[in-house]
């Protein structure tokens, strides 16, 4: 097994991209992200086939990494919530290309400029395409430093198997925090899984197009109607979140990432005094995990969503019970950071309307 | 016994051309085509085309293409280029593609001195969407969204992105064509095979920007088009060597 080391949350992506095989990372200066762009360069620079650019731009920075997924490199961009807002025309495209590609958003305040506080706000943007066109895209939360090496590692494989790209959500809490970490072992890109699809030029084969302008209606929607039958597939498969004693629970409270570390000090604070809480924490934001929610709701009927906005996934929690459960809601946007006596003081609030 | 003197090159498909009469995007298509098919580097070659009339270009190139979103050109070239070295990579890309909306992508890709051609096609005007005023529109020109022409005080003169590119370190040859005659369309091709050859070589950034009559936004002839690129266009954009770092390759 490898060594347990100690590093902060941008980091560690960065370490464990180039674990992953990512040979190509674009990025700009953005704050509080910053580590990660500066890792990927003296990472990058190590390797003998590495690419580093700092972009002139966050939409550069996208479209360089669409065309390094085009060339077949396992490629990655970062960058926090108003750059995110600029890649959108990026992660469309990718969508519709069909091609790879990981994008991290650590997040901060806003809307607008913000600031550069931990904040949960673009769950939306990330769960719901956040550009134009009818696609989604694979949105995982890691909740620890260990879980962000995972999630990485996943992220560049979900990217190749569903030639999608892959968001990484996390907040600057997450990627500041130093944490203890055990990396996998390297992997080789030439060993990857072959792309037949990539762009290397028409030697000995038919030439390859990778195109989105498709003119006639009925080719469009027939390209519509392949990618969502593949978001189906994505939502049957890939499913994750974890429960927190949640199986005697009168009230389970939901929330993911820093939201999820400060919630589950309370739920086990509140355990202490005798109240029977839990926690569930989804790790795919998009697909959310509806199917391990509902199994919870068999049981459990009252829910507490703790988010870092005013609340958004709180609407996919209520889509996903289709009214058979009592959502309510606690939020904290814009950058503060709650602690868990203040979380355990809104769950002591509800459990005790619940329990008259 | 006949001898064959005239044919498509042989990386241009056997597709009929979208382009309206008299537009230049044929020849210059056909130009990029044949100094493929001479320097015999079809193979190892990544075409990028542009949003606008060159959208299409993949359907007559027979080469592998990434498309790419408007005026992103640059920064995708730049990554298949980054990933693939090896590999020869051109941009296509018109006036409102490369210098309004890809201005900097085109610039910071010509600074850090990528080694990729880039082929301009400079028409002074949005074609595809119907003849708008392009960062390349010149005073007193009438377009859709300069009726009664465009003026210094309200739009700002032309963009002259070639000369500005001329003074960028990581671009190394930069020249601007014209396809409205034989003579010049003669010219364009040896500048075309220069651009690839300075990639070939590895020199740093070329482009060629290629005058382009479009009759049909102009409201012109396709002749009185090609009259107007020589006696008004060549006086704004003149036919020159902008930048050479390279001589005689």
């Amino acid at each position: 097994m490898n060594k347990k080391v100690l590093m902060s949350g941008n980091h560690i992506i960065g370490e464990a991209a180039v674990r992953a095989g990512c040979r190509f990372y674009a990025g700009y200066p953005i704050t509080p992200q910053n580590e990660l762009t500066e890792y990927m360069a003296s990472a990058m620079a190590r390797l003998s086939d590495g690419a580093f650019i700092q972009a002139e731009s966050e939409i550069a920075a996208i479209n360089m990494v669409i065309g390094a997924s085009m060339a077949g490199c396992r490629a990655m961009t970062s960058s926090s919530s108003p750059g995110v807002s600029l890649k959108q025309e990026g992660i469309s495209f990718l969508s519709a290309l069909e091609l790879p590609a990981v994008i991290v958003n650590c997040m901060r305040g806003g809307p607008g400029l913000g600031n550069i506080a931990p904040a949960q706000g673009d769950y939306f943007q990330a769960t719901r395409g956040g550009g134009h066109g009818d696609y989604r895209n694979i949105v995982l939360a890691p909740g620890s430093g260990q879980e962000i090496s995972d999630l990485t590692t996943k992220a560049f494989e979900y990217a190749d198997t569903y030639r999608t790209p892959v968001m990484i959500l996390q907040d600057g809490m997450m990627g500041q925090m130093m944490e203890p970490v055990i990396f996998p072992d390297p992997v080789d890109p030439a060993k990857l899984p072959p792309k037949p699809w990539t762009l290397d030029g028409a030697d000995g084969r038919p030439r390859r197009v990778i195109k989105s302008l498709w003119l006639d209606p009925l080719v469009e929607e027939a390209l519509n109607w392949r990618l969502s039958a593949r978001y189906d597939e994505i939502s049957r498969t890939i499913q994750s979140a974890e429960s927190f004693m949640t199986s005697d629970a009168d009230l389970v409270v939901i929330a993911y990432g820093t939201a999820a570390r400060i919630a589950k000090g309370a739920v086990k604070r509140a355990r202490q005094n005798g109240l029977k809480v839990g926690l569930f924490r989804p790790v795919t934001l998009w697909p959310f995990p509806k199917d391990p929610l509902l199994e919870i709701n068999k049981h459990v009927k009252d829910f507490l969503v703790f988010e870092m906005s005013t609340g958004q996934m709180v609407e996919d929690v209520r889509l996903s019970l289709e009214g058979a459960g009592k959502v309510r809601f606690y939020g904290r946007p814009g950058g503060p950071i709650s602690t868990p006596h203040e979380i355990e003081g809104e769950i002591k609030k509800i459990y005790e309307k619940i329990n008259i | 016994m006949s001898t064959k003197i005239f044919s498509r090159p042989r990386y241009l498909k056997d597709a009929v051309f979208h382009y309206c009469p008299g537009c230049g995007h044929s020849i210059a298509h056909r130009l990029v085509a044949e100094v493929i098919e001479e320097l015999d580097i079809a193979k190892i070659t990544i075409g990028v085309p542009p949003a606008g009339c060159a959208v299409l270009a993949y359907d007559y190139f027979d080469l592998d293409i990434g498309e790419a979103a408007h005026g992103r050109g640059a920064a995708v070239a730049t990554g298949i280029k980054r990933v693939r070295p090896d590999k020869i990579v051109f941009t296509y890309q018109g006036d409102g593609d490369i210098a309004a909306i890809g201005t900097a992508e085109t610039i910071h890709a010509a600074n850090r001195g990528e080694k990729i051609s880039t082929f301009f096609i400079n028409n002074c005007v949005y074609g595809m969407t119907g003849g708008q005023m392009a960062p390349t529109t010149i005073l007193g020109q009438n377009s859709t969204t300069t009726p009664g022409g465009r003026t210094m005080s309200r739009e700002g003169g032309p963009l002259n992105l070639s000369e500005m590119l001329g003074l960028v370190d990581g671009a190394v040859y930069i020249e601007r064509v014209a396809v409205n005659s034989v003579k010049n369309i003669r010219n364009a091709k040896k500048a075309i095979t220069k651009a690839f050859k300075v990639q070939m070589a590895n020199l740093g950034y070329s482009m060629v920007e290629i005058l382009s009559p479009c009759p049909t936004n102009w409201k012109m002839t396709p002749v009185e088009a090609c009259r107007w690129i020589d006696e008004t266009m060549t006086k704004v954009f003149p036919i020159k060597v902008i930048k050479d770092q390279v001589g005689k390759i």
